[in-house]
């Protein structure tokens, strides 16, 4: 069990941890914008951008993300568009969970009462700031427990980048494997990293529900 | 569909002449962008030369069509293994975190957050290097049955949780024993009303065989990369681009069966709850 603490396997391990924390944090913000203005299109009342809203979630839910990282990967450098594959992870991983977490937002978004949103327009207010101002706010509330998994998904995901050359802690497994540890003794570790990645999500989520919930 | 709209529109009011005018330039502007946005897409890859005959011809060759359809029916045949193997992996685990029995209880319980917290490719990658490595079918199939029976059991026990207590209720009275209970009443009930949902998770189940191509299980995604490299000029593109469409369209396809079933499920209710009125 000692593996992690000999050979130099420390550093390693600790700078896979990081990198796949960051490649999450990225991912999850951008992910939450995009997810965002995509949630925007599909209840605006301009046709086009609710037909652009439905294909993209349609083609980015139902792609495999091994898929989405193989296409960023092999797509882009013959077109000339040269980023180094860190980047390429988090647009893969943005474009993936964008499209989960503006189908939790709509579904939030048909669970406001629809007097919120009467009232809001009885005052004069346009599309855009009902949304922002009074439905979004409300939506995103309700939607908190929902909005956890996606971003508890988060994380379990990334570790496909791994397989796309960049050094998280699934390229630490199979650096460590290469090296000829136990395998069991890896799995463990790597299990420990990535229970506390999550319980520390869902305990950032459990309070925010219990914090912002709404008393109906 | 027809209550999204309803929840839409009390967005916006009925529009105007101003607005409908408003709503026509921001209309023409999206159309504009959306275009551009393609146009871009498009044109680098002409002039990248993506869309030259001979990157493409390969798809008339018998053994690169052969090829695809192997793929598809690894990938099938991975996805559906791993959908029995999680439907009762998920079906035991709920019925253990529902049990009488404190260790029983424990046990699942733990099981079931263990594998729902873990990410799949660690442990396909584990299993696979661990036991599988002349295997990775049974790798791919066995980290996807844990994974997924973890989420189906929860599933399965929201449903079970939600059948009406009067089931079993009338089920104890009529003489059943516990495990004819759950085996012949609750079970049924529940898998029948959280169908979507275990559907829905059956889709994930279907997108994630394509993990296999780490492991080099030769699914569609392995098949597409092995028909890319051994070709003249690399078609990664035209690879992907025929790729995707494949899997999207499985995916749609399970996600139209299960609307579907839930329309066939609604009907049945309808019928029923006519008859006792």
């Amino acid at each position: 069990m000692g593996i992690l603490f000999e050979d130099g396997n420390f550093p390693l391990f600790v700078h896979g941890f990081l990198k796949t924390l960051e490649l999450s944090a990225l991912s999850a913000l951008f992910a939450l914008v995009l997810g965002t203005v995509l949630a925007a299109f599909r209840v605006s009342p301009v046709p086009v951008l609710r037909t652009f809203g439905t294909a993209w979630v349609t083609v980015f839910r139902n792609t495999p993300l091994t898929m989405l990282f193989f296409a960023v990967t092999f797509v882009l450098p013959p077109l000339d568009v040269h980023f180094d594959s860190f980047t390429l992870a988090v647009i893969a991983l943005s474009v993936y969970t964008g499209s989960f977490v503006c189908e939790v937002l709509r579904a939030g978004i048909n669970t406001v009462p629809l007097g919120q949103a009467e009232a809001a327009r009885s005052l004069g207010m346009g599309f855009g700031q009902t949304l922002s101002l009074v439905v979004l706010p409300q939506a995103a509330r309700t939607v908190l427990a929902p909005m956890g998994s996606v971003f508890i998904a988060l994380p379990r995901n990334s570790a496909i980048a791994g397989g796309f050359n960049v050094a998280e802690l699934f390229s630490v497994q199979k650096t460590l494997t290469e090296k000829g540890y136990a395998i069991v003794a890896i799995f463990v570790w790597l299990a420990l990293a990535y229970l506390v990645i999550s319980f520390a999500i869902n305990a950032v989520f459990s309070t925010l529900e219990r914090r912002l919930a709404v008393a109906r | 569909m027809s209550t999204t709209r309803a929840a839409a529109s009390v967005l916006y009011d009925v529009p105007g002449p101003k607005a409908r005018l408003r709503y026509r330039l921001f209309g023409a502007l999206g159309a504009l962008g959306i275009a551009a946005l393609l146009w871009y897409a498009v044109s680098s890859l002409a002039d990248a030369g993506q869309f030259d005959a001979d990157l493409w011809s390969i798809f008339q060759y018998t053994t690169v069509q052969q090829r695809i359809l192997d793929g598809v029916l690894a990938t099938l045949e991975a996805f559906a293994l791993s959908a029995v193997g999680s439907l009762v992996l998920g079906a035991l685990l709920a019925v253990g975190r529902l049990s009488d029995h404190r260790p029983i209880r424990a046990v699942a319980t733990a099981v079931v957050q263990f594998f729902r917290a873990m990410p799949l490719l660690i442990m396909i990658f584990a299993l696979y290097q661990a036991a599988f490595g002349a295997h990775p079918l049974w790798a791919l199939v066995i980290g996807l049955t844990l994974y997924n029976g973890a989420v189906q059991a929860e599933v399965i026990r929201t449903g079970i949780n939600a059948v009406p207590r009067g089931q079993a209720e009338a089920a104890y009275a009529l003489g059943l024993r516990k495990t004819q209970v759950m085996a012949i009443v609750l079970i049924p009930q529940a898998v029948r009303s959280m169908l979507p949902a275990i559907i829905g998770q059956l889709v994930v189940t279907l997108k994630d065989t394509s993990l296999g191509y780490i492991i080099t299980y030769p699914e569609l995604l392995w098949e597409m990369k092995i028909i890319a490299t051994n070709s003249d000029g690399y078609p990664y593109i035209p690879v992907v681009l025929v790729g995707t469409p494949i899997y999207i369209l499985l995916c749609l396809a399970l996600t139209g069966l299960a609307q579907w079933i839930e329309a066939r499920g609604r009907r049945g209710a309808n019928r029923r709850t006519t008859a006792a009125a």
